[in-house]
């Protein structure tokens, strides 16, 4: 039994089945990369875990507890974190201030009235989210605005502000779009040393197969709303059902 | 805390910078933020002095502001606009129909002087507590949508408090005449007065309108007891604002502000922090009700007209929206010119120029008549224009241009030019 348990999953919008009848186990501590040519429903099997989207029908649990039905802030607070695929961040903040909000939701919950003092008189929020900015080598950028940073210290600021949050479960859409070789390289090295340095599963959506065969444990195919096939990178590669999902798709254009 | 000395000794010694930056000033405030509440005490303080810069016998007492109805008024919108502040000026939501707040309180306050007694204290408590159930309720609904939507959901509220008001709720809002008190009044707690008595709001027996004045040659300087509750109410109001301003509470509306989305999707709901941040700044709204009921002893229902809405709005980007001291600029300058440029008159204006020959002067005259007396919303408005276009971080920013052109160092980054800032990159 695995961290995420995705069992018949559909969706439908007006006339387009989006997703056909979705399977798939997530297993814990592992790198399960989900992959697919365009419109095959990796997002909307994402936006589907998160409760931005409501499956038609199936069910998806995570630790043994359904997720449906509730809402984004809830399931996050259940321990899955997602990562967006352009950054999601406190542009007006500062990258402390970006730091101290996971921390705060970590520890009072979705809602908490605090004053001012009580900050500063525990310090334990500051001291966290200090220690987070270290992890992420962004100690010396915390006075600066979020919005100012370069594209790549966004994607860092955003994966340390979910790993503030000791989820166990990473949700990573396409976390690599759009970036520069170096970075695609760099953001490769951060999800490895995340991943070997703390208990943590990692679901990752992902068009750049460099990342994906760097990273995966397992990987599943999509390819129409369904789940076309499961297996270790090294299978994948040769198969013949992924190559045609592939090239049929290019040979279309 | 108590564990800094394990840690790596570069991680202990940045949490503690990072805390002094934050300490420096008194009264739990930051350095810059103290000297920002001493200003404004120091203004509230001599405000009659400074507002009546000019002796009483010359051209220029046109333009004196001192006199004790107009400064209440300066500080009592100073608060509805602080207090307006909290919610648009950190969560980004535009409320359209804060005025109904005010409104609501300002009935409270009357209710509470007509019944129980002609003592302000529990007027303004009443206005405040009704007020913010009120805000609960119209917050509650309101802020299931965002963006224009919630501008529109409040206006429509405002406006359905303003009808009944007006009309259907005559037997307690007294329509169209509005309340005011009577010598039948109930009032529990002090009795009935004497026909033929006039029932004047006290703070314990001083009376609200009592006033001293100190005359110094030509100049005279008037001192309200009213005025001065009201200020100490504001200065009470501003404190509040600044601690919410920096508070863990206020960062999270900030963080409203920002990115919702991302707010979501780091387990923090929304929706409570948008409802308590409505819900202080209608309080906010109830107590500037209370305090103009303390003051002038009636009510009527066009206080909660939706220009009156408008004005706050105004006041609050006029002064600069997200800075802590921007609102109250904005309030005393719309008050200003509402009640001083539009005083100025044809024959006000003809005195002025009378020293030109005759026909330049009727050509300047006929010229500027437009833009004061009844026109002087003209003058406003093309005020408000050139602010939005040139200091789209409203007046705070005007002032702080001129700061840093007398001092070239900006190494110090208050949250005022913060705020500046962020509106502007905002706009990009």
């Amino acid at each position: 039994m695995g961290i995420l348990e995705v069992k018949n999953v559909g969706k439908r919008f007006g006339g387009l089945q989006a997703l056909g009848d979705v399977n798939l186990s997530i297993a814990e501590q592992t790198v399960h990369a989900i992959i697919g040519p365009n419109g095959a429903g990796k997002s909307t099997l994402l936006n589907c875990l998160v409760g931005k989207l409501i499956p038609d029908t199936g069910s998806v649990t995570f630790e043994g507890q359904s997720v449906l039905g509730r809402k984004p802030h809830e399931i996050n607070q259940m321990g899955i974190s997602r990562v967006f695929q352009t950054p999601e961040i406190f542009g007006d903040l500062t990258v402390m201030e970006n730091m101290m909000i996971p921390c705060l939701a970590k520890r009072d919950g979705a809602f908490a009235l605090h004053g001012y003092k009580q900050l500063l008189r525990d310090g334990e929020i500051v001291d966290k989210a200090e220690h987070m900015l270290e992890d992420m080598n962004m100690a010396e950028k915390r006075g600066m605005h979020a919005a100012s940073l370069s594209r790549g210290d966004k994607r860092r600021l955003e994966i340390g502000m979910c790993l503030a949050q000791e989820p166990r479960l990473l949700l990573l859409d396409e976390p690599t779009a759009g970036m520069a070789r170096a970075d695609t390289n760099n953001t490769i090295d951060l999800l490895k040393q995340i991943k070997d340095s703390r208990p943590i599963t990692i679901a990752i959506i992902e068009h750049d197969m460099h990342v994906v065969f760097s990273l995966a444990e397992r990987i599943t195919v999509l390819a129409q709303g369904t789940p076309l096939v499961e297996d270790t990178p090294e299978n994948i590669k040769g198969h013949p059902k992924v190559r045609e999902a592939y090239l049929g798709e290019s040979s279309g254009h | 805390m108590t564990d800094q000395t394990q840690q790596a000794p570069g991680a202990a010694a940045q949490p503690r910078r990072a805390q002094t930056a934050n300490t420096g000033g008194a009264l739990g405030l930051r350095k810059k933020d103290f000297a920002i509440f001493l200003l404004v005490i120091a203004l509230t303080l001599f405000a009659p002095f400074l507002l009546n810069p000019f002796p009483g016998n010359s051209a220029m007492a046109q333009f004196n502001a001192g006199y004790p109805d107009l400064m209440q008024r300066f500080v009592i919108f100073g608060i509805f606009a602080i207090g307006f502040n909290i919610l648009f000026g950190l969560t980004g939501y535009l409320s359209f129909g804060h005025a109904a707040f005010l409104g609501v309180g300002s009935y409270a306050g009357i209710w509470s002087m007509k019944l129980l007694t002609l003592n302000v204290i529990p007027s303004i408590i009443a206005s405040m507590v009704v007020a913010g159930l009120f805000a609960l309720l119209v917050g509650y609904i309101s802020l299931r949508r965002s963006g224009i939507y919630f501008s529109i959901l409040t206006l429509a509220f405002a406006m359905m408090s303003f009808a009944l008001a007006y009309s259907v709720l005559t037997p307690i809002t007294g329509g169209e005449t509005g309340m005011q008190l009577q010598y039948f009044d109930a009032r529990i707690l002090d009795g009935a007065l004497e026909p033929g008595q006039t029932p004047r709001a006290s703070l314990f027996g001083l009376d609200m309108a009592a006033s001293e004045t100190l005359r110094f040659g030509a100049w005279s300087f008037t001192f309200n007891v009213g005025y001065y509750l009201a200020g100490f109410m504001m200065l009470i109001a501003f404190y509040l604002s600044i601690r919410i301003f920096n508070s863990p509470f206020g960062m999270m509306l900030r963080a409203v502000k920002s990115n919702q989305n991302r707010l979501n999707y780091t387990g923090i709901s929304p929706k409570p922090y948008t409802l308590a941040a409505f819900v202080i700044s209608g309080m906010y709204a109830g107590l500037a009700g209370g305090l103009l009921v303390a003051m002038d002893t009636q009510v009527g229902a066009e206080r909660m007209f939706w220009t009156a809405s408008g004005e706050v709005v105004l006041m609050t980007i006029l002064g600069g929206a997200g800075t802590l001291i921007g609102p109250i600029l904005g309030a005393g300058f719309i008050k200003y010119f509402e009640n001083i440029v539009s005083t100025i008159n044809k024959s006000t204006l003809e005195g002025w120029f009378s020293f030109l020959p005759d026909t330049a002067s009727d050509i300047v005259v006929t010229l500027i008549y437009p833009f004061v007396g009844k026109g002087w919303h003209l003058t406003l408005g093309l005020l408000f224009m050139a602010v939005v276009i040139f200091l789209p971080g409203g007046l705070v920013q005007g002032t702080q241009k001129i700061a840093t052109v007398f001092r070239r160092d900006k190494k110090a980054e208050p949250v005022e030019s913060a705020a500046a800032e962020q509106r502007k990159s905002a706009e990009d």
